[in-house]
């Protein structure tokens, strides 16, 4: 227990951070703008994985590449099920029951999918070339890999933030949080941004999974455990407040890293601890001034 | 008030028929496999009509009815497997006991939020009691899980067991039934339709929804616990998210609005999956299209569109003019 410890752990406390934020805030994203729970967020998260893997490992592209071109074939797939499944039942009664139901169902198809098309056995993916070594710092490792999965997370931080205060369809996705029928009055197409945002956090999600592959197994049925930890960290951030995810992404993330070294077998249970003490005293979330009903 | 009447009539005819058709099954059929899919559609019609109080009635969708159906089961289980078959009904009671209190404990908690939220939390909850049970394995035998659950004395006997299944589970749906439409019912489905008027009734919100979480989770441990003895063996998928998926799906393949739709909704399911499923590893995917067409195209489910069906044969024949 020294300062290097708590360093490294730190570090990998940050790098399960930036790949939950990059899912929850997909998540957060699409519930803010549409008030759709996107269950099967973490289906998409999985076949990101599998895509990167594709890519990379069995057409041999450039990781970097096939990170990019993951996002694209992601998101894709994203708009489709938003544009063609979706969108059939908005605004009919019990609406977020039949979404979450209509989810599910996409959970169990692409859970299959991705088992008929890959196979059910285990697949790794190796760390792209430059990224594969590790710094030294005491007598603790701390790999490169994952000081660039923190890096672009950080990016991806910036670049959202830049997209959603500063640019034209960042604010209509914001505007339509708010008030999703102003806004189409005032002209904006909004069924298309849903779509377009829809697109955005499935990419997102996506892009996850592939950064996630060289860390964890690929594996079918890796999208239920990331959709629960997103879960947690989107309640305890506030449903639909982006930097509210960041932050619980964050928090969750440390806890986690923290967790596992101290007490391996329960690390789990910490970070549903702190939803238990949220959930308690502040329910509509740790960073939200807004309340839930 | 005579056309409540036959309404009522209809009703009880078609229990009676359905409770019929199951009570002649041990008499049929002398295969050990068809009395097992009866009873399996008997403890699933159970979990599903328990679950369908929370949605169908009061709009609160539970994605974690699996923790106390587990929870049920696993008391029978650890009690069996650790006193002795003599506990098997004191471990029921027990169990039941336990889950009044879990329910209401994490009632309080999970419906502070309403929506999403509750489905999301309720998913989180019960995947935490999956994980403890799955890596706690000195206690409860992991992902092992615990066989050779034998019913004590006469129960022991497999046609036996399922007729003492058989009347737990329709006295069961028959008292879930009078609660559903009495005054207790009719603020829960007041509650679904408008919480903030249900408030100016002067009838609190919160209690009813905590008072139904619990009633339901209540009969989804009498379930569980019935399933440790239909199958004598307990399994931690009994608490993993799918089963309480499975039950969600029953309950929209019957119909949600139709009160005994979840219980036709489980018969079908089990009997499609007893046949597709054993032929092909693909029967999520296969079973997910076919929930994805009911959502888009028939969200009544089967029990709710024949009726409309009925009704509609009914209007173009002139035969039963109102």
């Amino acid at each position: 227990m020294d300062a290097t410890f708590i360093f490294s752990q730190a570090v990998s406390g940050l790098t399960i951070a930036t790949l939950l934020f990059l899912v929850a805030s997909g998540l957060t994203l699409i519930f803010g703008v549409g008030k759709v729970f996107n269950f099967a967020h973490g289906s998409f998260y999985m076949i990101g994985a599998y895509f990167g893997y594709q890519f990379s490992a069995v057409w041999g592209t450039n990781f970097f590449l096939s990170l990019i071109l993951t996002g694209i074939c992601v998101g894709l797939v994203g708009m489709l099920m938003e544009f063609l499944f979706l969108r059939r039942i908005y605004g009919r009664a019990n609406e977020g029951g039949f979404q979450i139901l209509m989810t599910y169902c996409f959970i169990l198809i692409i859970d299959d999918l991705v088992k008929l098309i890959w196979g059910t056995e285990y697949k790794s993916l190796a760390r792209p070339p430059g990224f594969q070594g590790a710094f030294q710092i005491g007598d603790t490792f701390i790999p490169t890999y994952n000081l660039l999965i923190i890096g672009i997370g950080f990016a991806a931080v910036i670049l959202a933030w830049y997209i959603l205060a500063r640019t034209r369809p960042g604010r209509v996705a914001r505007a339509a949080s708010v008030d999703r029928e102003i806004v189409g009055v005032l002209g904006v197409n909004v069924p298309l941004t849903m779509t377009l945002v829809f697109g955005l956090a499935t990419a997102m999600g996506g892009m996850a999974g592939t950064l996630a592959a060289p860390l964890r197994t690929v594996t079918p049925g890796a999208g239920i455990e990331v959709i629960i930890d997103s879960l947690i960290v989107v309640v305890i951030g506030g449903m639909g407040n982006f930097w509210g995810a960041w932050l619980g992404a964050i928090l969750i993330g440390e806890v986690t890293a923290f967790g596992v070294a101290f007490a391996p077998k329960w690390a789990t249970l910490f970070s549903f601890m702190i939803l238990v003490i949220v959930l308690i005293f502040k329910p509509e979330g740790l960073f939200t001034r807004r309340k839930v009903m | 008030m005579t056309n409540d009447t036959a309404r009522r009539i209809s009703a009880t005819s078609l229990w009676t028929i359905i409770i019929l058709i199951f009570a002649l099954v041990p008499i049929v059929t002398t295969s050990a496999y068809k009395i097992n899919v009866a009873s399996h559609i008997l403890v699933w019609g159970l979990f599903a009509v328990s679950f369908n109080m929370l949605w169908g009635i009061t709009g609160m969708l539970s994605f974690g009815q699996a923790l106390y159906y587990g929870l049920g089961a696993y008391s029978v289980g650890l009690m069996v497997d650790y006193l002795g078959s003599g506990w098997f009904l004191p471990a029921i009671a027990l169990g039941l006991v336990m889950v009044i209190i879990v329910s209401f404990l994490l009632g309080l908690l999970v419906i502070r939020v309403g929506g999403v939220y509750f489905t999301m939390l309720t998913l989180a909850f019960a995947q935490l009691a999956w994980q403890i049970t799955f890596k706690w394995y000195d206690f409860t035998g992991g992902d092992d899980g615990i066989q050779g659950i034998i019913p004590p004395g006469i129960l022991e006997n497999r046609i036996v067991y399922y007729y003492f299944v058989l009347v737990i589970v329709f006295v069961s749906i028959w008292i879930l039934k009078r609660m559903a439409y009495s005054p207790f019912g009719l603020i829960l489905r007041c509650v679904q339709q408008n919480p903030a008027r249900v408030r100016f009734l002067g009838r609190r919100v919160r209690r009813n929804q905590l008072r139904v979480y619990m009633v339901s989770s209540f009969f989804a441990a009498l379930a569980g616990s019935l399933m440790a003895g239909v199958d004598s063996s307990i399994h931690t998928d009994m608490l993993f998210w799918t089963t309480s998926g499975e039950a969600i799906l029953m309950s929209v393949l019957g119909g949600l609005n139709q009160f005994f739709g979840p219980f036709i909704g489980a018969a079908i399911f089990i009997l499609i999956e007893d046949n597709i499923g054993a032929r092909t590893e693909y029967w999520p995917l296969i079973i997910g299209s076919i929930m994805l067409v009911m959502v888009i195209l028939f969200p009544k489910g089967i029990v709710g569109e024949v009726l409309r069906l009925k009704a509609w044969f009914g209007k173009n024949g002139g035969g039963r003019q109102p």
